[in-house]
């Protein structure tokens, strides 16, 4: 299915920027549950018909795609070619669009290794809060021309532009792949991570959760071969499953209301005195927590750690959903979405509190 | 105004600015007097130069704050400066501002084994870094061929690349935080200890920001595990474009390789007669392949390159057998640009980067531009990740040669974004590539991105006229290069 509707796109903007009228981009919706409530009787954006592949050539190791394209479509093309997104984005209930990939800025397992979706992205068009269409980046992994405004708007949530295209960088995909499985309380997995952290081997994701330390490995059968020669522990056969559930946030440790708090730590960041039930992703440096410690104790807990907590699953706007900025780089932010969207038009206070 | 570098700045007292900043700096920290400014009139991009109106050498980070508020007061023009090894102008003098230098910031303040990652001041030298942690068996990935001599504040705010992209990024994929000064002299924290941080992704908007936005003031950058196991290989091709074309067979092949790089036979020819390392110099053109990674995925993928470049028509692939042989093959490389030094006078290196499947047609059309303004084109680059280097060699003593040159240099670079790429891959735009700007951006790009300067220096003087030219330049430049009669920017009024 492919279909260009950013002629039209670009109206309704416009007619909403002339009238004063804010809206609220809306995609596949499969990650309405993440970031703030926004007020739900403003008229809606629909993105999701602007879709299709517009360009997919393997060897530039890039796709473009227009913003409705669901991500499991464009991972179908791309594994005809044997490639695939390294940064593994999460797809929730077997939806997301590319815009919405963009916007919300989410990578997988695999982000310690391979790079994150923010890094990924080579270039965007998009409209801005005066409905004008812009083009930043390209297609070409090299390019320092203007400023970096496609990865300003990757995870900005739709505040600064809607999304109408985006290209993004793909890699081959590995030869092999196996997961280890090492039994580890928290601090010996910490150790391990230490260890291996300091050799260069072949590992694309690593995960600890219920005493068990998960490793997975990339790369040509002897490397592969010869690094788990180096790791130890026993094959998971369950392993893909594993990594996919985690990936998708469909393994069981992500069921359920109770709050689930996302913290995103330096690695070696000892592990945090809160209760509730962990899973530690990122060989440290993202660690999940169910737990209704209050939002203050976790957020303080991670500053002074340098790190920030996103609460993942808000039910409402009572507890900011992302981490409180520092006051200089708040004023930072206003001016930049003064500057994108002049009228506060774009997704109001899907971000942040103040527009 | 952002470009009216004459018109614009500070309009007072030369000794009055100096004595107002001598009183926040250490003796000797303020040069005013014409010879001591003289080593600061221009960048690696030489070509361009003007004397500062001042310079200051701060040691701390509160005395580049007190500089920044003198400035602010004064409404004076600040332009930073690394180690001045840019090659876009982005570190040319204001003639009537302050050239801020943080020569002096060259503490490497911290080095975090157990979190891979160093904190760093924004004068220390690229190498130093790698240099400072590889008793880790650590080291930093960006390399620009300038990374015996420029700083990593540079580098942040060029986006500085290098050989090894194609596998490890760009200085936006290899830096974690950053502490930056805006304008008013505050300071801001960007980014974060782990590998994401709340809000708008300002780490990334800084770099490649060309000092327009903020002052850098400190550095974390990540650090990578050193490869156990390297290895080269080097093949000659008697047509440039099926070397070019080897280079997405390469890819296609499922493989990414650290380093790929094409040499032209004049670049063979000039690199070979300064270093002998052994490149066969009939060849039309060669690749340099670097292979990194652990010593069983090495040995098989160097045998698949092999293989592949075999079947693009090399007439000979080698591999190093040796360490030695391994930095003989490196070595031309490396040498090229001097080694072309020495073959004209001056030479002009271009920067522009193109989808790999355009090489072959954009280096013939390189030539046909070559031969068409009778000036020669050396082209050495990384193949890999479609980043041209053309050098063009002239001779400044030659009346109307250097503007000749710049004249082919804007063709290539207008070859370049029509064949889907871009008018600078790692060098920025500093003054150089204003005109280019405007044929790669249209008049409501610009002005977004003037607005993203303007949120971060309302004041817009933090190395005014760089990077992002004005519309009306673009009015004037594009009046000269009108092209089927389309006028650019017809909306625009004219002078």
């Amino acid at each position: 299915m492919s279909s260009d509707i950013s002629t039209e796109l670009q109206k309704k903007l416009e007619h909403a920027f002339d009238n004063d009228t804010a809206v609220n981009i809306k995609g596949h919706s499969s990650k309405d549950f993440y970031g703030r409530r926004t007020d739900a009787s403003l008229a809606t954006l629909e993105t999701t018909q602007h879709s299709g592949i517009i360009d997919y050539q393997p060897t530039e190791l890039v796709i473009t795609a227009r913003c409705g394209t669901s991500i499991e479509e464009i991972e179908k093309t791309l594994a005809t070619e044997n490639q695939m997104f390294a940064f593994e984005p999460p797809r929730f209930n077997h939806r997301g669009s590319i815009g919405g990939m963009v916007a919300c800025g989410l990578s997988g397992p695999a982000r310690p290794y391979a790079g994150s979706l923010r890094d990924a992205v080579l270039g965007i068009t998009c409209l801005n809060g005066k409905a004008e269409k812009l083009s930043y980046g390209g297609q070409v992994m090299k390019n320092v021309a203007g400023y970096d405004i496609s990865r300003l708007m990757t995870g900005a949530m739709g505040t600064l532009g809607v999304i109408l295209d985006a290209s993004i960088k793909v890699m081959p995909k590995p030869e092999t792949e196996i997961t280890l499985k090492l039994e580890k309380d928290a601090t010996q997995a910490m150790q391990t991570w230490q260890e291996l952290g300091k050799q260069a081997l072949p590992i694309s994701a690593s995960c600890h959760l219920d005493d068990t330390l998960y490793i997975r490995l990339s790369g040509n059968a002897a490397a592969v071969k010869h690094a788990t020669s180096i790791i130890g522990g026993e094959a998971d056969e369950a392993g893909h499953d594993f990594w996919q559930a985690l990936r998708d946030q469909q393994h069981d440790f992500f069921t359920g209301n109770q709050p689930l708090w996302r913290l995103s730590l330096a690695p070696a960041t000892l592990t945090l005195n809160l209760t509730g039930k962990a899973l530690t992703d990122w060989a440290g440096a993202q660690r999940w927590i169910r737990t209704d410690e209050p939002a203050n104790v976790i957020r303080a807990l991670c500053e002074s750690h340098g790190g920030h907590a996103t609460l993942f699953n808000p039910s409402d706007n009572n507890v900011e959903a992302f981490h409180p900025l520092a006051p200089g780089i708040a004023a930072l932010h206003t001016q930049l979405k003064q500057a994108f969207d002049p009228a506060g038009i774009l997704n109001p206070m899907r971000m942040l509190a103040d527009y | 105004m952002q470009e009216q570098l004459d018109t614009s700045g500070y309009h007072g007292d030369r000794e009055a600015l100096a004595s107002a900043l001598q009183s926040v700096l250490a003796n000797g920290a303020v040069l005013s007097n014409p010879e001591a400014l003289k080593p600061y009139e221009c960048d690696g991009l030489s070509a361009y130069r003007s004397l500062p109106y001042i310079v200051v050498l701060p040691e701390t980070v509160e005395q580049v704050q007190q500089v920044l508020k003198i400035c602010k007061r004064l409404q004076t023009p600040v332009v930073a400066r690394g180690a001045g090894t840019g090659l876009s102008g982005g570190a040319l003098p204001h003639k009537r501002g302050v050239l801020l230098s943080l020569a002096k910031f060259k503490r490497i303040i911290d080095v975090d084994v157990a979190n891979r990652c160093a904190r760093v001041e924004p004068g220390v030298r690229n190498l130093a870094i790698t240099e400072a942690v590889k008793q880790y068996g650590l080291y930093y990935a960006p390399d620009p061929s300038s990374q015996i001599a420029c700083s990593i504040g540079g580098n942040v705010a060029e986006n500085s690349g290098g050989v090894h992209c194609l596998k490890y990024g760009l200085t936006v994929h290899n830096i974690q935080q950053l502490k930056i000064l805006t304008f008013d002299g505050e300071l801001h924290t960007i980014g974060g200890s782990g590998l994401d941080s709340s809000g708008y992704d300002l780490l990334a908007l800084m770099t490649g920001s060309e000092g327009l936005l903020g002052i850098i003031i400190e550095v974390t950058v990540k650090l990578l595990p050193k490869p156990d196991t390297v290895q080269v290989l080097l093949a000659s091709f008697n047509d440039v474009a099926a070397a070019g074309a080897s280079v997405a067979n390469v890819i296609a092949a499922g493989i990414i390789p650290a380093g790929l790089e094409l040499m032209d036979n004049a670049a063979i020819r000039a690199a070979e007669d300064f270093v002998h390392a052994g490149y066969p110099t009939d060849a039309a053109a060669v690749l340099i392949c670097e292979i990194d990674g652990p010593e069983d995925d090495v040995v098989e993928q160097v045998q698949r390159v092999s293989d592949v470049f075999k079947q693009s028509g090399a007439d000979e692939v080698r591999v190093a057998s040796s360490d030695s042989e391994r930095q003989q093959f490196w070595a031309g490389r490396k040498a090229a640009f001097p080694a072309v030094g020495r073959i004209s006078p001056d030479y002009y290196c271009m920067d522009g980067t193109i989808p790999r499947h355009q090489l072959a047609a954009v280096l013939t059309h390189i030539t046909e531009l070559s031969n068409e303004y009778g000036l020669r084109v050396v082209n050495v680059f990384h193949a890999g990740d479609g980043n041209l280097h053309p050098l063009i060699l002239y001779d400044a003593n030659i009346e109307n040669e250097l503007e000749q040159t710049e004249e082919l240099g804007r063709k290539i670079l207008e070859a370049c974004v029509k064949a889907g790429g871009t008018i600078t891959g790692e060098h920025g735009v500093g003054v150089e590539k204003l005109d280019a700007m405007c044929f790669q951006f249209n008049k409501d790009e610009l002005q977004q991105l003037h607005a993203v300067k303007q949120a971060f220096d309302p004041d817009g003087l933090l190395n005014p006229g760089k990077a992002v030219p004005t519309l009306h330049r673009c009015a004037e430049f594009g009046a000269m290069h009108v092209h089927n009669g389309e006028v650019p920017f017809p909306e625009i009024e004219r002078f």
